[in-house]
């Protein structure tokens, strides 16, 4: 008898402390505004952690400290308030980003969303970001459909450029090289059979032949291939001294050294994803000279420099030299423009269409909710991954042609 | 009397069931969707390998192909023809299958059928890269969340009516018999490869029309985003939760499991998978033999006790 009245004790106590905090909860909520609730749902897990891992999270994180330090996000008027960042893993699933992003908008009411990794990702989201009224500055999402996605979602914005836009870019350099007599022409090309090798290889093939260049060798692999010393051993036998490889991180990787196994020197080298990541260039030291990829900085923009060297020191790690720097300039422009119109989603969306910021880019605006003035080609040279396309862009540094041959390790 | 006291139970939840869009907003539908999805899934997987205890991981083969089906084809032709199209072709790829592989048996058709996803989605990234160049396609549907919803709860009483008529029906025996001794099963005379072939495609089929039903929610599909295995997964681990030969196992299973995903992932985002896996160890200690036994057992012990009158 004893016994059950003091299970029922406790089972009355453990009842009135849930109901306690439930309603604590709600008085919490009912109050006025203290904080900004910012939310994101990125891939923490599965197959696209990797690149979450380098171009998204990490530019998340500094920017929530950044924020957190200065004392909040600045409203009009100069008011500031705290953030409070909720965010979920997707686990890699197209199914789990779009119910946590419902959970985002609707359970947890947040304020802003920041955008998912990955173009497939971002599109998925895209029709709920649209009816929920939430700005989409989707940044890791490489894709020639921009115009069209702007029309049907007018609160998004792409921020990275589609694959043919990196093709002419390719293409420009290697125009002017040929027309400078440093190379032939010919181009040896290989892509990877998934999402960025397709997109890349389908509007390279075009862009190569407006440009009067001739393609020699084109073949895709598929994703995970380590043995790449017959595809460069075809790739040396057709006369091309340009090689062009659209391919992931270990690929790319393995090419590189790969090249050097075979003693194959192409004038021109240009690898995938991958290139870009500041460890490339360590690991390969002087090997790394001369190859080409997509992005690059400008070494003399002094905001991108002590943007690089706050995340070093707030992440641990430095930032990879193509997608990071603009997650972090749109988080900027995020930020700028809540300032001058307050958590006003509507008039936010506007300001990140219409207005100018200033960012770790320089002086950043959207053109028809895309981000067009991008660099689309570096090069190692000295050690860092200089932007060199599109040539006629201000700031490009001259590419250096040809491609030092591989040193003896 | 009874009889018509269940039907008119059942007629009650599927009216209520159905007019949920009206009172939950956009997550609470997302996740009603999710239910009605793996609730159908594992129903359907369960129709044929509940009985015949044939372990299939194709699921997510056709669930991807009804996805694609509907990218490929949802620009060209009119909704309900693409969806036709997409059972159509569930099926026929159901009849190859099953025709060369049920023969099959024990853990070399659980690795052919996990391999047949495997094999599905490179035969489609194949064709994307050499024949319309590019991976991922988009599905621009004027499909609203309610529409797709309402279509998965169809789908999913269809499939519950269609196992409860299949379990008293002629095959439903034959195949009981099958799943106890098919040595036994084909001297009493019945056609075993006919039988399991035939609830193989009706299972497919349904696969391939959840894939289908769900895809506009993507917008944006490419062979790694639909043939996802962790689906397979997850469909087999919830009608063995609830108890893949009872009608309402998988419904017993799927929804209280898909509830638990969601909860963790909402509030431990980065500790889900240990968690999961726990969890998962502990179902099987604590429930063996599935949910729906567990709770017959319990009832037995709990009317027994009453009996002796030791209720305290």
């Amino acid at each position: 008898m004893t016994n059950t009245s003091r299970r029922r004790a406790l089972k009355t106590l453990s009842l009135s402390a849930i109901l306690l905090c439930t309603t604590a909860g709600f008085s919490a909520i009912a109050q006025e505004r203290t904080s900004v609730k910012i939310g994101y749902v990125v891939s923490k897990t599965g197959p696209n952690a990797g690149g979450a891992g380098i171009t998204t999270i990490p530019n998340y994180v500094l920017w929530a400290k950044e924020v957190k330090d200065a004392g909040g996000l600045e409203l009009p008027g100069g008011k500031r308030l705290p953030i409070e960042v909720i965010e979920y893993d997707d686990r890699s699933s197209a199914e789990e980003v779009v119910r946590a992003t419902e959970r985002l908008a609707t359970q947890d009411k947040v304020d802003f969303i920041l955008a998912p990794w990955g173009t497939g990702f971002n599109l998925a989201v895209a029709p709920l970001f649209d009816r929920f009224g939430y700005p989409q500055l989707a940044v890791s999402a490489v894709t020639d459909k921009a115009p069209q996605f702007v029309k049907r979602w007018k609160k998004s914005f792409w921020m990275l450029g589609g694959g043919h836009d990196y093709t002419e870019a390719l293409a420009g350099v290697l125009t002017k090289a040929k027309a400078a007599g440093t190379i032939n022409g010919k181009i040896a090309m290989i892509s990877v059979a998934d999402g960025f090798g397709i997109d890349l290889v389908t509007a390279a093939r075009p862009s190569f032949k407006k440009a009067g260049l001739d393609v020699t060798y084109d073949v895709t692999y598929p994703a995970g291939t380590t043995d790449f010393t017959p595809m460069i051993n075809e790739a040396a036998k057709g006369g091309a001294d340009t090689f062009v490889a659209f391919s992931y991180p270990p690929e790319t990787f393995a090419i590189t050294q790969q090249a050097q196994v075979a003693k194959f020197n192409p004038k021109v080298m240009y690898l995938g994803v991958g290139t870009g990541f500041p460890v490339y260039g360590k690991n390969n030291g002087p090997n790394a000279e001369g190859i080409m990829s997509l992005g690059g900085i400008d070494p003399k923009n002094e905001a991108n420099a002590a943007y690089r060297k706050r995340h070093e020191d707030v992440t641990g790690k430095a930032p990879d030299l193509w997608g990071s720097v603009i997650t972090y300039a749109s988080l900027q422009m995020l930020q700028e423009a809540i300032k001058r119109k307050g958590i006003d989603r509507e008039a936010v969306s506007n300001e990140l269409s219409t207005g100018s910021f200033k960012t770790v880019l320089g002086d950043t605006k959207m053109e028809d909710n895309q981000l067009r003035t991008l660099w689309f080609g570096g090069q190692w040279q000295n050690g860092q991954f200089v932007a060199i396309a599109p040539v006629d862009r201000p700031g490009a540094t001259k590419p250096v042609l040809p491609k030092p041959a591989w040193q003896a390790k | 009397m009874k009889r018509i006291a269940t039907a008119a139970g059942l007629i009650t939840l599927v009216a209520a069931l159905a007019s949920a869009p009206f009172f939950l907003d956009a997550y609470g539908l997302g996740l009603m969707m999710g239910l009605a999805g793996y609730v159908t899934l594992a129903t359907a997987w369960a129709l044929f390998s509940g009985p015949t205890g044939y372990v299939s991981l194709a699921t997510v083969a056709f669930v991807g192909i009804g996805a694609y089906c509907v990218a490929a084809l949802s620009e060209v032709l009119p909704y309900p023809l693409v969806l036709l199209i997409a059972a159509g072709i569930g099926l026929a790829v159901a009849l190859v299958v099953g025709l060369s592989t049920l023969r099959l048996s024990g853990v070399y058709f659980v690795i052919f059928t996990f391999g047949l996803a495997e094999l599905i989605r490179q035969l489609v990234t194949f064709y994307e890269i050499n024949v319309t160049g590019t991976l991922g396609r988009y599905i621009f549907l004027g499909i609203t969340p309610e529409q797709i919803y309402w279509q998965l709860l169809a789908l999913g009483i269809v499939t519950m009516l269609l196992r409860w008529w299949i379990g008293r029906s002629r095959i439903g025996l034959a195949l009981k018999v099958i799943g106890d001794d098919e040595v036994v099963a084909s001297h009493v005379g019945i056609d075993i490869a006919r039988t399991k072939l035939a609830l193989f495609a009706i299972s497919a089929t349904i696969m391939t029309l959840v894939g289908a039903i769900q895809a506009p929610r993507w917008t944006y599909v490419e062979p790694a985003i639909v043939f996802n295995p962790t689906v397979s997964f997850l469909t087999l681990i919830m009608a063995l939760l609830g108890g893949a030969t009872r009608l309402w196992g998988p419904l017993l299973g799927a929804v209280p499991l898909f509830l638990l995903f969601e909860w963790l992932s909402a509030n431990f985002p980065n500790h889900y998978s240990i968690l999961l896996g726990l969890l998962f160890i502990l179902i099987v200690f604590a429930l063996p033999k599935g949910v729906l036994s567990f709770i017959e057992q319990m009832w037995g012990k709990a009317h027994r006790t009453d009996d002796s009158g030791a209720r305290s």
